[in-house]
C-alpha cells in the first residue's frame, strides 16, 4: 500500500551555547565586536555549538495505522511533530504527506481570554484549519462534548481550568484530517473525560484516520499504536511493532542511568561525607544485578561527639515510595559514639528489586541514652541525605510485577493422588526463566494496561 | 518552507464548505480509499527557492485572517468603559490638544483657508493608521509566540490582521471627519469641500494600507530576531510624525528644504489624502514617490518576510 506519509533523511540542526549571530540584540553585536580577537576559535571561526535534534530520520506512516513515538527529553519527538505541522523547517531531508494534516500540539492554542467560548471556538477552528461552515456544522457537538452549554457565552477568562481544558480539547477534537498529531493530549481532564478522548481517538482510528501519537505514558501507546518508533538523540533507535519496541525502550531508560553526584548535608554537628555503592566484584558503581549483593559505605564527620546514633539507609521507588530500610538498630548493633571522621559500611542481602531505578538515602539520629527499647522515643534526627540513585537491571520485569521478586522456597501441586513437589529453587531460578526475554515483557505490560 | 498545494486541497475544502455530502464521504472511506492522491498534497523540505508569498496557500487562509482580525478587535476594547468610543476620541483628543497649542496659540495657518482642526484631523487620522498599524504590525508576531510555535499557517497573517483592525478604526474616524466638515461648511460657513480629487481617495487608502502593511511586516519579522526594533521604534515614529505634515503644513518648510522633505513618503500619503477629502492641491509628484517607494518597500518585506518567517517559530 501507498503510505500517507514519508519521511526522508530528515535532520534538523539548532545552534546552541553562544547565542547564534541572527539571534543577537544590538547591544551584544556591539559588545561581541570589541570582544571578538579573543572570542573566535581556532580556526578564526566564530565559536558556536550546534546540536543535531533530529538526524537522518527515515519512515513511512501507512494509511490508517497508529504509530507511537517515544523517546527521552531531548530526544527529538517535540521537533520531529513541530517539522511535520510545519512549525518549523527542516534543515535536510523531505516530507511528504499525502494527505491533509492537523495537529494537537497543545490545547488551548489560540484561545484569547477575553473572548467568549463561542468565539473562541470558531478562531480555534480556523486556526486549527477548518473551515468556518465545517465548524459551524459541528457547533452543537463540539459544545455539547465540552459539557459547558451553560457557559459557551461567557468570556473564557472566568472559566476554570478544567472548563476551558474541555473546550479547548474538544474543538480540535472535531478536527477531521487525514493524518492527526498528538502530543500528551490525552492527560486532560477528570477520568470520564480522559474515557471519552480515548473514544474519540478510536472513533477516528476506525474511520481511517492516521494518527501520530507522542507520549510518555508507555501504557496509552501500547493501548492505542500498532506499531512504535524509538527516537534516542536525533535518531530512531528502534522502529516496528509496539510490544518489541517497548521493550528496547525501557532497557535503554535503565541503562541511560549515570551516577549521580553525591550529595552533602552539614547541619546539626553531622557531615555526610563520601557514599560508595558496590557490586558483588568490589568495583564501586551504581548499576547492579537482580540479585547481587551489595555493599555500602559512607563517611561522616561529626565535629561533636554524638552518642548512640541510629544510621539508617533507606532505599525508595521513584514514586516515593520507601521500599526498605537497613539499619544499625534493628540489626542490634549499638555503635557508641560518632566523633571526628568515621565511616560506616553495610553488607546488604541480594537486591531482589524489579529492574529500575531506585533512590537511596541516609538517615542520621541520636537517641543519646542507649539503644535500650524505652530510648526509641528519644531519637532525634540529625541529617537526612539523598545520596542519589541506583539501576537495578536483570529480567524483563516492570513495576506491574511488584516492588521485588523474592522465589518461593517450596512447591507441592496435588491433582487426585498425583503429588508434584518442587524445591530446587534458588536465585537463578527467575533468571533462567526469562530465556525469552521480549515474550515475558509482553506479558507484564498486558497486565500494565488491562 | 516550499510547499505546495495541489488543487485537489481546494476542492476537498470546498467539498467540506458545501456542507455534508463531502465530508460524510470522506469519513465513510475505508481506509485504503483515505490515500487520496497520487501526488503528495504537501511536501516539506528546506526551502531554497527566492519564492514570493504564496497568493493560493494565502486565499486557502482567508477565513483565519478573518477571524484574527475579529479576535483583535474584540478583544481591544473589552473591558473598557467606553468601548469602540476610543477609536473617535483618540485622534479628537489629540486634535483639540493640536488646535489650542498650535492653532490658537502658535498660529499655524493651515492653507487655502482651511480651519485648523479640520486640517490637523484630516493629518492625525491617516497618520495614526499609518503608525499605529506599523506599531501594531511590529508586535504582532511576538504578541503571538504561542501560535507561531505551535500550529502552522502564513505568518504574514498575524500583521495582516492587526493592520485589518486599524483598517476598521480609520473607517470610524473618516465618519468624524465627514461630520466636522460638514459643521465648518454648514455652521462657520468656511469653504471646506471635496472637489473632483474625492476620486483620487480609494487610490491614496490603498497606497496608505499597502504602504503600512510593507513596512510594518518588514519591522515585525525584524523585532522577532532583533528586540530592539520594539523598543526604538516608538521614538523613531514620533520624530517621524514631526518631519511629515501633519500638525502644520507642508508649505511652513524652508523652500531649500523642500525637496528633501517630500523624499519622506508619508508627505505624499498625507497630501494626497487631505487632496482627497479637503480639496487641497494634489501633490502629483510627492504621490509619485510615495508609490515607488511602496512598490520598492513590499517586494523587499515580501522577501524579507518570506525569508526570516522559517525561523520564526526557532528564534522567537
Amino acid at each position: 500500500m501507498k503510505p500517507i506519509l514519508r519521511v526522508e533523511n530528515v535532520s534538523k540542526e539548532y545552534r546552541i551555547g553562544t547565542s547564534p549571530p541572527s539571534q543577537r540584540t544590538l547591544r551584544e553585536i556591539f559588545t561581541d565586536t570589541v570582544a571578538k580577537p579573543f572570542k573566535w576559535g581556532r580556526n578564526g571561526l566564530p565559536a558556536h555549538e550546534t546540536i543535531w535534534a533530529l538526524k537522518n530520520v527515515n519512515f513511512e506512516v501507512q494509511p490508517g495505522e497508529v504509530v507511537g513515538i517515544m523517546g527521552k527529553n531531548g530526544a527529538g519527538k517535540s521537533t520531529l511533530l513541530k517539522i511535520l505541522s510545519r512549525v518549523t523547517e527542516p534543515t535536510t531531508g523531505r516530507i511528504e504527506l499525502y494527505g491533509r494534516l492537523g495537529s494537537l500540539l497543545e490545547v488551548g492554542t489560540g484561545f484569547h481570554a477575553e473572548l467568549t467560548g463561542r468565539e473562541n471556538v470558531f478562531l480555534t477552528g480556523a486556526i486549527l484549519g477548518m473551515s468556518k461552515a465545517e465548524v459551524r456544522r459541528k457547533f452543537d457537538e463540539i459544545v455539547a462534548f465540552s459539557e459547558i452549554e451553560k457557559f459557551i457565552d461567557t468570556p473564557v477568562k472566568w472559566y476554570s481550568s478544567g472548563m476551558f481544558l474541555r473546550l479547548a480539547f474538544a474543538v480540535s477534537a472535531h478536527l477531521e484530517p487525514e493524518i492527526l498529531l498528538l502530543d500528551e493530549v490525552l492527560a486532560v481532564g477528570d477520568m470520564s473525560f480522559q474515557q471519552k478522548c480515548f473514544e474519540r481517538m478510536k472513533r477516528m482510528k476506525e474511520r481511517g484516520t492516521t494518527i501520530l501519537l507522542v507520549s510518555h505514558s508507555l501504557p496509552a501507546i501500547q493501548r492505542a499504536c500498532g506499531r512504535s518508533i524509538f527516537l534516542k538523540d536525533g535518531r530512531i533507535a528502534a522502529i516496528g511493532e509496539t510490544s518489541l519496541v517497548i521493550p528496547q525502550f525501557r532497557d535503554y531508560m535503565r541503562l541511560s542511568q549515570q551516577t549521580l553526584p553525591v550529595a552533602t548535608a552539614s547541619y546539626t554537628g553531622i557531615t555526610i561525607g563520601e557514599f560508595e555503592m558496590f557490586g558483588a566484584d568490589g568495583q564501586s558503581g551504581r548499576k547492579f544485578q537482580f540479585g547481587e549483593s551489595v555493599r555500602v559505605r559512607i563517611k561522616l564527620h561529626a565535629s561533636r561527639r554524638i552518642d548512640f546514633p541510629l544510621i539508617n539507609f533507606g532505599v525508595s521507588r521513584s514514586d516515593g515510595v520507601v521500599i526498605c530500610n537497613f539499619n544499625n538498630w534493628y540489626d542490634n548493633f549499638k555503635i557508641d559514639y560518632i566523633e571526628g571522621d568515621c565511616s560506616l559500611e553495610g553488607w546488604l542481602p541480594p537486591f531482589r528489586l524489579i529492574p529500575f531505578r531506585y533512590g537511596i538515602h541516609v538517615l542520621v539520629w541520636q537517641s543519646g541514652a542507649g539503644y535500650a527499647q524505652e530510648d526509641l522515643s528519644k531519637l532525634q534526627p540529625l541529617a537526612a541525605t539523598q545520596l542519589g540513585e541506583f539501576a537495578i537491571e536483570g529480567p524483563s520485569l516492570s513495576e506491574a510485577d511488584g516492588v521485588f521478586q523474592e522465589p518461593a522456597r517450596r512447591w507441592v501441586f496435588t491433582r487426585g493422588s498425583h503429588r508434584i513437589e518442587h524445591s530446587d529453587i534458588d536465585a537463578d531460578s527467575l533468571i533462567r526463566a526469562f530465556g525469552e526475554t521480549a515474550q515475558l515483557a509482553e506479558g507484564s505490560q498486558r497486565a500494565v494496561t488491562s | 518552507m516550499a510547499l505546495t498545494i495541489r488543487e485537489d486541497a481546494g476542492s476537498l475544502r470546498q467539498a467540506d464548505d458545501a456542507h455534508d455530502p463531502g465530508t460524510e464521504a470522506l469519513s465513510n472511506l475505508s481506509t485504503a480509499d483515505v490515500n487520496l492522491f497520487d501526488r503528495p498534497l504537501v511536501v516539506i523540505q528546506p526551502n531554497r527557492s527566492w519564492s514570493a508569498f504564496d497568493a493560493r496557500e494565502l486565499w486557502a487562509h482567508r477565513e483565519l485572517l478573518y477571524f484574527l482580525t475579529l479576535r483583535d478587535l474584540k478583544a481591544r476594547y473589552k473591558q473598557t468603559l467606553l468601548g469602540a468610543l476610543w477609536v473617535v476620541l483618540q485622534p479628537l483628543l489629540m486634535t483639540l490638544v493640536f488646535t489650542v497649542f498650535l492653532g490658537m496659540l502658535a498660529r499655524v495657518r493651515p492653507p487655502s483657508g482651511l480651519p485648523y482642526p479640520v486640517f490637523v484631523y484630516s493629518g492625525l487620522l491617516p497618520w495614526m493608521f499609518i503608525s499605529g498599524g506599523i506599531l501594531g504590525c511590529s508586535a504582532s508576531l511576538i504578541g503571538n509566540a504561542n501560535l507561531l510555535t505551535k500550529v502552522y499557517f502564513p505568518r504574514v497573517l498575524l500583521p495582516a490582521a492587526n493592520l485589518g483592525t486599524r483598517l476598521l478604526d480609520f473607517a470610524i474616524s473618516l465618519v468624524i471627519l465627514v461630520g466636522l466638515i460638514v459643521i465648518y461648511r454648514v455652521v462657520f460657513h468656511y469653504q471646506v469641500a471635496p472637489t473632483w480629487r474625492l476620486a483620487a481617495l480609494p487610490f491614496v487608502l490603498a497606497l496608505m494600507t499597502l504602504f503600512t502593511l510593507s513596512v510594518g511586516t518588514f519591522v515585525s519579522s525584524l523585532n522577532v530576531k532583533y528586540r530592539d526594533v520594539g523598543v526604538a521604534l516608538p521614538v523613531l515614529i514620533q520624530l517621524w510624525m514631526f518631519t511629515s505634515p501633519i500638525v502644520y503644513p507642508p508649505s511652513y518648510v524652508p523652500e531649500k528644504w523642500r525637496t528633501l522633505y517630500s523624499l519622506n513618503p508619508i508627505v505624499g500619503l498625507i497630501e494626497g489624502f487631505r487632496a482627497a477629502l479637503l480639496g487641497t492641491e494634489l501633490p502629483i509628484l510627492a504621490i509619485t514617490f510615495s508609490a515607488s517607494f511602496t512598490i520598492i518597500a513590499l517586494v523587499c518585506a515580501a522577501y524579507v518576510f518570506r525569508r526570516t518567517e522559517k525561523g520564526f517559530a526557532d528564534v522567537i
